[in-house]
C-alpha cells in the first residue's frame, strides 16, 4: 500500500467534511490545527473511517485525538501503516 | 406570560417497559437493588461492531397480551408503547367508559421510531444491501407505519384510550421523552385536553443504530463486562451503553384528578427545552443551555433551586455528557448543587435514547412515592472533574418532595423538568 | 388589550417572514406566480431510476442547487430534505429582515416538522451497512436521518437558542409545528422559526409510500393526482415546503418589523377512531375547534385550502366535513397541491404560505387538473384563479393514521 501525503489527506477531508476553512497566517497549511481548518470531532471520526477503509488501518482513539494537525495525522497513518507491512 | 389558564397537571398512572423489569414494581425494584441490567446483545450478532453491548428488554409481546396481528404490525418501540400505555392506564384507575374522547389526547416520543423494523424490512426488499433500486413487491403491507413513526402514537391512542383529541410523535433525539411528556402537560395547562396518554418508546438496537453510534465512537466498548460497562461519572467511563424500553404515563387536570379520587404520584410542576445552537453531536463544557433550561424550569415551577430535593441526571457515561451537565447544575443550582443527590439510572438501563427521559420522569415520581433516591450503579472511582453527590452503588432513603430531572440530546437539545410531591410544589422536603 | 391601526393585538401571533422551497419554485414569488399561473410542476421522477416502480411521477423541486446555498462543510453531513430546510430558514429569517443575533439571547425557537427524516441519507447508509460493513456506515449517520435533524441544524446555522422542537403527525406537521410555536410564543419566546420541509425521494422512501397503496398509478401527469375528481385515483408525492418566521406582534412591533403577512388566528388537531369503529371522522371537529379557537364563524371563512388527499374515500370525508361546516357549495375550496403533489409534512406548511400570499393579493389559486369534480362533494372548488375580497383563510390537514389538523388564518389587514 501506498504511504498516504497530506495532498492525499487533504483531499479525502475535502471529500468528507468540505473545503478548509480561510485562515489567515503564514504557517505551512499541513501544520495548522485541525480546529483551525474549521474541522471538528465530527469530520476527524469521518475522515478516520475512511482512511481505516482505504488503508487498512486501526486508528486507536487516543491516537486519533493526539493527531492535531494533517501533518500529524499522516505521520500517525504512515506509522500504522509501517506497522503492518 | 406562562400557561394562559394555569391549570395544574398530575401523574396519576405509570407503566414500564424496561431493561430488566416490565412494569412499575420490577422497576422500581430494580433502581433500588442498583442492579444492572446491561449484558452483551443478543437479537442479532453483534460480532463485527465495535460496542457489542445493550441494555435489552426481556419482552415476549404475546405474554404481555398482544395479539398475533398486534405482533405482526407493529414494530417493537410500538409494542413497548403499547404495553406500556395499558399498564399506566390501569394503574391510573381512570374510567374509559365515561372519559370524553375528545378530551383526551396522545403525545409520544421517540428518537429513531420504528428503526428496527425498518432495517429488516430493507434487509428484504434490497436483498441485504445488493441493491439501490430496492424490490417494493417484498415489503410488507404496513411498511409506510414503520417509514412514519406517528403510527406509534397512532397505535396508542387507538389502542385502551380510545383517544380523540390531539395526538402526536414528538422526536427531539435523547430528549424525546422529556419534551413529549412537557408538551402533553402543556396540552392539558393550556385547555386543549384533559387526559393525556404519555411518555416515550424505543427500541433501536438492531446493527444500523449500534453502527452509526460506533462511527463516531460514543458507545462503550468494554465488551467484556457488560454488567459495569455504563460508568457515568466514574474517572474510566468509555461512552453509554445503548438501551431500549418505554414509560407512559395518564397525565390529568389536577382538580379533576383529585375529584376522581386519583392517586397523584406527583405534580409536572415545571418543564422547559432550549437549543445549543452548538453541534449536531457536541456539547459546550460550561453547560450554558442546560443551566437556562433548568432556570426556566424551576421558575416556571414557582421553585427555588434550594427545594430541589434530588437531581435526576442525564448522565450518560460519555466523557463530554457528565462534565457538561456537572457544570450545568453547579450554574443552576449554585452551592444548592453540592448539597443535593445526583443519579444517573442509564448506570443501570442503559441510554435507550428518546425514551430513557420519560423512563427517567418514572424513576422521579417514584422516588417521591417512596421517598428514596435510586443509586448510580458501577461508580467506584469519582471523576475528580464530576465532584458532585453521585449516590454511588447504594440507593439513599432521602426524603424527596421535589426532583429536577434533565437531558441533553444530539441535535443540541437540553430539557429540564420539575416534578413535585402532590400540593408539596416549591417546599423541600427537608 | 391594546392595538394598533392595523387591529392586531399585542399577544397576537403574526407571520412576519417565510422562506418557500417547492416544486412550483424556489423562493416565494416564483411560487406564487407559477401557481396563480396553474403550472404544474409533477413530473417523471428524476432523483433514481423509477421505470421498474408502478407509480413514477413526483412534485421535485427544480434547479435545487445545494452548493450555490451551503458550505461544504454541510454538504458530507447533510440528506437533500435537510439542505432545502437549511436554505428555505435563510429565505425566512431574510424575509423577515430578522436578526437573531438582536435578540434576547434565548430568545428565538426552532419547531419543525417531519415524516420519515433524512431518508435518501438513511438509504445509503443502510447499504453501506448491510453491503459492505459496519465500518462503511458514516459518522454523520447518527444524527442526519433522524427526525430532529432539520430543527438541529437550523438551529445551529442561526444561533438559535430557544425552545427546539420536532413534530411527526405525517402530513398534518406543517400545521401542528406552527400550533407548536405559537405555544411557544405564548410562553413567553418572542420569535420562532417554524413550519416543515419534507421528501424522500429515493427507492426505499418511494417502496414504504408504495405500501400504502394509495400512490397513483397513472403515468399522465395531468390525470395522477385528481382529488375531488370522479377520476381520483390516489397521489403524487413530492418534496419542499415552507418555513415561516412567528413572532408577537409585541415582538414584532418593538423591532420594527415591516412586514405582517397575516396572523395565525386559530389552531387545533383531533385524531379519528380506528377504521370499522363506526365512528365519524374528526376533521369537521378539528376545523370547529380552529374556528372557536379564531372567534370567527364559519360564515366568516373566505377560503378553504383543502388536504386533497386523492382517494375518491378519503375525498368524501373531506367534502363532508366541508358540507358540515358550511354548508353544500357553501365556500370556496382549492388545492394548490394538485400543482406539487403531497408534501408529506411539508404540504401543509406550504398551504399556509400559498394561503397568506392569496390573502395578501386578494386571489384564491387554482385547483389544477380537476375536471370533472363529484357533484355529491357539493363542493365550490376553484379551479381557475378568483379574485376575491379574502380576509380568512382555513387551511386543513390530515397525517395518514389518523390526524386532523386546521389553522385559521387572517390577511394583513
Amino acid at each position: 500500500m501506498d504511504q498516504l501525503t497530506t495532498d492525499r489527506l487533504m483531499e479525502i477531508m475535502r471529500i468528507c467534511a468540505g473545503e478548509v476553512d480561510p485562515v489567515v497566517t503564514t504557517a505551512d497549511p499541513e501544520d495548522i490545527d485541525f480546529a483551525d481548518l474549521g474541522y471538528d470531532s465530527l469530520a476527524l471520526l469521518e475522515t478516520a473511517g475512511r482512511l481505516e477503509r482505504e488503508f487498512g488501518v486501526a486508528i486507536g482513539e487516543g491516537e486519533l485525538a493526539d493527531a492535531r494537525t494533517p501533518a500529524d495525522l499522516t505521520a500517525l497513518i504512515n506509522r500504522l501503516l509501517a506497522k503492518t507491512a | 406570560m406562562k400557561s394562559p389558564n394555569n391549570r395544574r397537571v398530575v401523574i396519576t398512572g405509570i407503566g414500564i417497559v424496561a431493561p430488566g423489569a416490565i412494569g412499575v414494581k420490577p422497576f422500581w425494584d430494580l433502581l433500588v437493588a442498583g442492579r444492572t441490567a446491561t449484558r452483551t446483545i443478543s437479537t442479532f450478532d453483534p460480532a463485527p461492531f465495535r460496542s457489542r453491548i445493550a441494555a435489552e428488554c426481556d419482552f415476549d409481546p404475546s405474554a404481555e397480551g398482544l395479539t398475533p396481528r398486534e405482533i405482526r404490525r407493529m414494530d417493537r418501540a410500538a409494542q413497548f408503547a403499547v404495553v406500556a400505555a395499558r399498564e399506566g392506564i390501569e394503574d391510573s384507575g381512570i374510567d374509559r367508559e365515561t372519559l370524553d374522547g375528545s378530551r383526551v389526547g396522545v403525545v409520544i416520543g421517540s428518537a429513531v421510531g420504528c428503526t428496527t423494523s425498518l432495517e429488516n424490512e430493507y434487509a428484504v426488499v434490497s436483498d441485504s444491501g445488493s441493491r439501490w433500486l430496492v424490490d417494493h413487491t417484498y415489503g410488507v403491507p404496513h411498511l409506510f407505519d414503520y417509514f412514519v413513526p406517528s403510527s406509534i402514537a397512532a397505535e396508542v391512542a387507538h389502542d385502551r384510550i380510545a383517544a380523540e383529541g390531539p395526538v402526536s410523535l414528538v422526536s427531539t433525539g435523547c430528549t424525546s421523552g422529556l419534551d413529549a411528556v412537557g408538551r402533553a402537560a402543556d396540552l392539558i395547562a393550556e385547555g386543549a385536553a384533559d387526559v393525556m396518554v404519555a411518555g416515550a418508546t424505543e427500541a433501536p438496537i438492531s446493527p444500523i443504530t449500534v453502527a452509526c453510534f460506533d462511527a463516531i465512537k460514543a458507545t462503550s466498548p468494554d465488551n467484556d463486562r457488560p454488567a459495569e460497562a455504563s460508568r457515568p461519572f466514574d474517572r474510566t467511563r468509555r461512552g453509554f451503553v445503548l438501551g431500549e424500553g418505554a414509560a407512559v404515563f395518564v397525565l390529568e387536570e389536577h382538580d379533576a384528578a383529585r375529584r376522581r379520587g386519583a392517586e397523584v404520584y406527583a405534580e409536572i410542576s415545571g418543564f422547559a427545552t432550549r437549543c445549543n445552537a452548538f453541534h449536531m453531536t457536541g456539547l459546550r463544557t460550561d453547560g450554558r443551555e442546560m443551566a437556562e433550561a433548568i432556570r426556566v424550569a424551576l421558575a416556571d415551577a414557582r421553585t427555588e433551586p434550594s427545594a430541589i430535593d434530588y437531581v435526576n441526571a442525564h448522565g450518560s457515561g460519555t466523557r463530554q455528557n457528565d462534565r457538561h451537565e456537572t457544570a450545568a447544575f453547579k450554574r443552576s443550582l449554585g452551592e444548592h448543587a453540592r448539597r443535593t443527590p445526583v443519579s444517573s439510572i442509564k448506570s443501570m438501563i442503559g441510554h435507550s435514547l428518546g425514551a430513557v427521559g420519560s423512563l427517567e420522569i418514572a424513576a422521579c415520581a417514584l422516588a417521591i412515592r417512596h421517598d428514596v433516591v435510586p443509586p448510580t450503579a458501577n461508580l467506584r472511582e469519582p471523576d475528580p472533574e464530576c465532584d458532585l453527590d453521585y449516590v454511588p452503588l447504594e440507593a439513599r432513603p432521602w426524603p424527596v418532595a421535589n426532583v429536577l430531572t434533565v437531558g441533553s440530546g444530539f441535535g443540541g437539545f437540553q430539557s429540564a423538568m420539575v416534578l413535585s410531591e402532590p400540593d408539596a410544589r416549591g417546599r423541600s422536603a427537608a | 388589550m391594546s392595538t394598533d391601526t392595523e387591529g392586531l393585538a399585542l399577544d397576537d401571533t403574526v407571520v412576519t417572514g417565510m422562506g418557500v422551497v417547492a416544486p412550483t419554485g424556489l423562493g416565494r414569488d416564483e411560487h406564487w406566480t407559477n401557481t396563480l399561473r396553474g403550472a404544474s410542476a409533477i413530473g417523471p421522477v428524476t432523483r433514481f431510476e423509477a421505470g421498474r416502480y408502478p407509480s413514477r411521477l413526483a412534485g421535485e423541486v427544480p434547479g435545487f442547487d445545494p452548493a450555490a446555498h451551503l458550505t461544504s462543510r454541510l454538504l458530507p453531513q447533510t440528506d437533500h430534505m435537510t439542505r432545502m430546510a437549511l436554505v428555505a430558514s435563510d429565505w425566512a429569517l431574510t424575509d423577515a429582515e430578522a436578526d437573531p443575533a438582536q435578540l434576547p439571547e434565548y430568545g428565538m425557537g426552532v419547531v419543525t416538522a417531519v415524516s420519515a427524516g433524512g431518508f435518501e441519507f438513511g438509504h445509503r447508509e443502510l447499504q453501506n451497512l448491510w453491503g459492505k460493513g459496519p465500518e462503511h456506515v458514516s459518522a454523520y449517520q447518527s444524527f442526519a436521518w433522524f427526525y430532529a435533524v432539520n430543527t438541529g441544524q437550523i438551529s445551529i446555522r442561526h444561533g438559535l437558542r430557544g425552545p427546539g422542537a420536532a413534530l411527526v403527525t405525517e402530513q398534518a406537521g406543517g400545521l401542528d409545528a406552527l400550533g407548536q410555536a405559537r405555544r411557544q410564543l405564548r410562553r413567553g419566546q418572542p420569535m420562532v422559526l417554524a413550519g416543515a420541509v419534507d421528501g424522500s425521494p429515493c427507492p426505499w422512501g418511494w417502496a414504504a409510500q408504495l405500501s400504502t397503496g394509495r400512490m397513483s398509478e397513472e403515468p399522465d401527469p395531468v390525470r395522477a393526482y385528481l382529488p375531488f375528481d370522479a377520476e381520483a385515483g390516489g397521489y403524487v408525492p413530492g418534496e419542499g415546503g415552507a418555513l415561516f418566521v412567528l413572532e408577537t406582534e409585541e415582538a414584532a412591533r418593538a423591532r420594527g418589523a415591516r412586514r405582517r403577512y397575516g396572523r395565525m388566528a386559530g389552531y387545533a388537531a383531533t385524531f379519528d377512531p380506528p377504521q370499522g369503529s363506526g365512528r365519524p371522522a374528526n376533521l369537521e371537529r378539528a376545523a370547529r375547534a380552529a374556528l372557536d379557537d379564531a372567534r370567527l364563524g364559519p360564515e366568516e371563512i373566505d377560503v378553504v385550502f383543502a388536504d386533497a388527499a386523492g382517494t375518491s374515500e378519503e375525498d368524501a370525508i373531506e367534502a363532508e366535513a366541508l358540507r358540515g361546516l358550511f354548508g353544500p357549495h357553501g365556500v370556496p375550496v382549492t388545492a394548490p397541491k394538485t400543482m406539487t403533489g403531497r408534501l408529506s409534512a411539508g404540504g401543509s406548511a406550504l398551504d399556509v404560505a400559498t394561503a397568506l400570499l392569496a390573502l395578501r393579493e386578494g386571489i384564491v389559486p387554482p385547483t389544477i387538473n380537476v375536471s370533472r369534480p363529484r357533484p355529491e362533494h357539493t363542493l365550490d372548488l376553484v379551479t381557475a384563479p378568483r379574485r376575491i375580497p379574502l380576509a380568512t383563510a382555513l387551511v386543513l390537514a390530515r397525517g395518514q393514521g389518523g390526524f386532523n389538523s386546521a389553522l385559521v388564518l387572517t390577511g394583513p389587514c
